[in-house]
Order: structure tokens, then C-alpha cells, then sequence
């Protein structure tokens, strides 16, 4: 309680957020994970925002190992690289992202069906 | 006029009770003025009494001339009225169930104890929710009818009554269009009878569940939940404005993201 009221009005700082979350356009670094279809019962899933600093190539070998799925990282003329992954695995995706603390659970974005 | 007919009420129960569950209700509520005898508690079975006319369908009718009154900024289709009739029917049979449950058992019925916060609280929402169910604000939903989907072929889905969903919530086509096609990922087109057709195979529980992520985040608003919103297109910035709170927000742009390229490889480049 007593913190409480030490707190509320000499530290509060509306542009706390913005500042912690370094978001230069205004937009949350969403994390999102696409699904797609292809022909028949196949699908794709993509994984797009992923931060810069993370190897892609690690956190794909990775999935492909936890999930049994082949895949690829591509490269996106605008949107950077964008890891592919083989069939639906939207939920093992986000799942596997937030346990290894890659992602922030509400910075993920389920797309799709 | 209405104490007389709670006489009549209290004398014919037993003909009428099949239909009339607020009156029955109704009685008991007067039963319970009486015995606690608080003055407060008359007036506002007074003005219950006043705000909510006898019978059920006069009692609806009310409640639609207000709605209407209200709403009577935006253009109200023709549909979207039948639905929120159906909707408070509904919602005040619930009510009905409720009030004559709480009704019969006032916890501090017969003493002099002190009320409890969560009682007291528990009956002015009870009130509230009788004498006009918008302000109450809970259990009230737009109810939006299920996507109709059909096979077109073997590779394309048409939404048949994708136009109608968009009247109901007050949105242009293209821009449910657009998200739609952003979510699920493909292309699609209206057709000569407004339909969407979407390339791919989509159940329409897929559909349900986008055109649901649709309505939280261009048609709710956050502040009262309420459904009538406006998006307005501000230079090159979306903004939602809600009509019954006055509050407005932003919301994000529809992008598509990444599409993979699917098929043949040879097809593109």
C-alpha cells in the first residue's frame, strides 16, 4: 500500500511504454505466424517478425527437430526472413517460441483459420 | 393502472400462469415491498412499475422504442433490429428467471440485520437489469448469423451471405474483404451476386473464427463493448468511433504479411 501511493505519482510516466518497448513506428514487434494453404490437406505455416538478433537458422533447426517438419528460412524483399515451416504448426510454433523465451506470449499473432 | 391489474394478478394466477412470468414476478416483488416496509424500496417498485408496462409484449415494444431512439444516428437495418429483438426476448426471459429466484429470497427477509454489500449490490443490478437491460451491460451480444459456405469446385469456397454479415456489422465490404483474404492467406474476388469466393478450401467454422478476431478488433469497442461503431478513414489512418460511449481509437492497418508462394514454381518467375 504504502508503496503504492510512493509510486503513483511521482513515477509515473505515460511514455513509459513506448520508451521500454523502443517501438519506432508505434506498432507492438508482433510475432506473426501464418498459415497457408497448398494443394490437398497441405499447408505452410510462416513465422514473420522474429527479432534481428536471433539465428535463424538455429531457432529453425530447432523446430524442425521438435515438430518432425522440414522447412526453410526465406528471404523477404521487404519484410526480411521469414522462416517456413512444413504443414500446420501454428501451435507448436507459438508454443514452442514462448517456452524457449524467444517471444512474449501477447507478442504473438495467430493468423489464419 | 398497474395496481389494479396486480389485483387482478394476484386473484387469476392460476389461468395466466402459463405466459405470465413478469407479472408473477411482479407480485412477488410487491409481496416483498410490503413486508419490509421501507419507503425506499416502495419508490422503486413504483417506478418499476412505471418503466415496465404490463405484459410482456408491451413491455418489448418499450424497449424497442428506445433502442430505436437511441440508435437513431446510424442508419438501423432492417436486420440488425430483428436481431437485437431477438436478443432482448431472450435476454428478459433470463431476467424473468432471475428475478423471480431472487424475488422469493431476499436474504434479509424477516430480520433486522444489516444488509451485505453483495446483496444489496446483487438487487440494483437486478433492478437495473429489469427496468432498462442496456445499462446493466453484461450478457448483452449482437448476435451475428453463422457464415453460409459452399464448395465451388474443388478449390474455391464462396461465403454466400458475406454482404449480409457486413450489413449486420455496419462495415464496407472491402474492407472485411480485405482482412479476410489477409487471414486466410489467399485470393478471392465478390462475384456477380456479392458473394466472396476465396481460393482454397475453408470450413465455414474458419471463416467464424476470423470474421470473430474481425469484430473484436474493427467493430467492438473497448471502452463499453458495445457494437455500434464507426471506422473512418482519417488520412491514410483507420479510426473507430464508437457511437453509444463518444470514444474513440485507432486501429492497426490490414496487412497482408508474407505469402509463401504456393504451386508451381515455374508459374511466377
Amino acid at each position: 500500500m504504502s508503496e503504492l501511493e510512493t509510486q503513483v505519482p511521482s513515477t509515473f510516466d505515460p511514455f513509459a511504454d513506448a520508451n521500454a518497448e523502443d517501438s519506432g513506428a508505434g506498432t507492438k514487434e508482433y510475432v506473426h505466424v501464418r498459415v497457408q494453404q497448398r494443394n490437398g490437406r497441405k499447408s505452410l505455416t510462416t513465422v514473420q517478425g522474429l527479432k534481428k538478433e536471433y539465428s535463424y537458422n538455429k531457432i529453425l533447426k530447432d523446430l524442425k527437430k521438435e515438430f518432425c517438419c522440414n522447412g526453410t528460412v526465406v528471404q523477404d524483399p521487404e519484410l526480411g526472413q521469414v522462416i517456413q515451416l512444413q504443414g500446420d504448426q501454428r501451435k507448436n510454433v507459438s508454443s514452442f517460441l514462448v517456452q524457449a523465451g524467444i517471444v512474449k506470449k501477447e507478442n504473438i499473432k495467430l493468423h489464419g483459420f | 393502472m398497474a395496481d389494479e391489474n396486480q389485483n387482478d394478478v394476484k386473484e387469476e394466477v392460476p389461468e395466466i400462469a402459463t405466459f405470465d412470468r413478469t407479472k408473477k414476478k411482479k407480485k412477488k416483488k410487491v409481496v416483498i415491498s410490503e413486508s419490509t416496509n421501507n419507503s425506499v424500496d416502495k419508490l422503486a417498485e413504483k417506478t418499476e412499475n412505471l418503466a415496465v408496462s404490463d405484459g410482456p409484449e408491451t413491455a418489448f415494444s418499450g424497449l424497442k422504442k428506445k433502442k430505436k431512439k437511441t440508435v437513431e444516428s446510424s442508419i438501423l437495418k432492417e436486420e440488425n433490429g430483428e436481431t437485437r429483438e431477438d436478443l432482448d426476448e431472450r435476454t428478459g426471459e433470463n431476467e424473468e428467471g432471475e428475478g423471480i429466484v431472487l424475488g422469493a429470497s431476499y436474504p434479509w427477509e424477516g430480520s433486522d440485520r444489516d444488509y451485505h454489500y453483495e446483496e444489496l449490490l446483487g438487487r440494483v443490478f437486478n433492478i437495473l437489469r429489469e427496468k432498462n437491460p442496456e445499462l446493466a451491460g453484461d450478457r448483452r451480444r449482437t448476435v451475428m448469423r453463422p457464415p453460409q459456405v459452399l464448395r465451388e469446385g474443388t478449390k474455391k469456397t464462396v461465403f454466400v451471405n458475406f454482404m449480409d454479415l457486413c450489413k449486420t456489422m455496419h462495415r464496407q465490404p472491402d474492407h472485411v474483404m480485405a482482412f479476410l483474404l489477409a487471414e486466410l492467406g489467399t485470393s478471392g474476388s465478390l462475384d456477380g451476386q456479392q458473394r466472396l469466393v476465396v481460393k482454397g478450401r475453408f470450413a465455414p467454422k474458419n471463416f467464424e473464427g476470423i470474421l470473430r478476431r474481425y469484430v473484436n478488433e474493427y467493430v467492438i469497442c473497448i471502452g463499453c463493448k458495445s457494437p455500434d461503431t464507426i471506422l473512418s478513414k482519417e488520412n491514410r489512418l483507420f479510426f473507430l468511433r464508437c457511437e453509444k460511449c463518444g470514444s474513440g481509437r485507432s486501429v492497426a492497418p490490414i496487412k497482408a504479411g508474407f505469402v509463401a508462394r504456393v504451386g508451381r514454381r515455374n508459374a511466377g518467375s
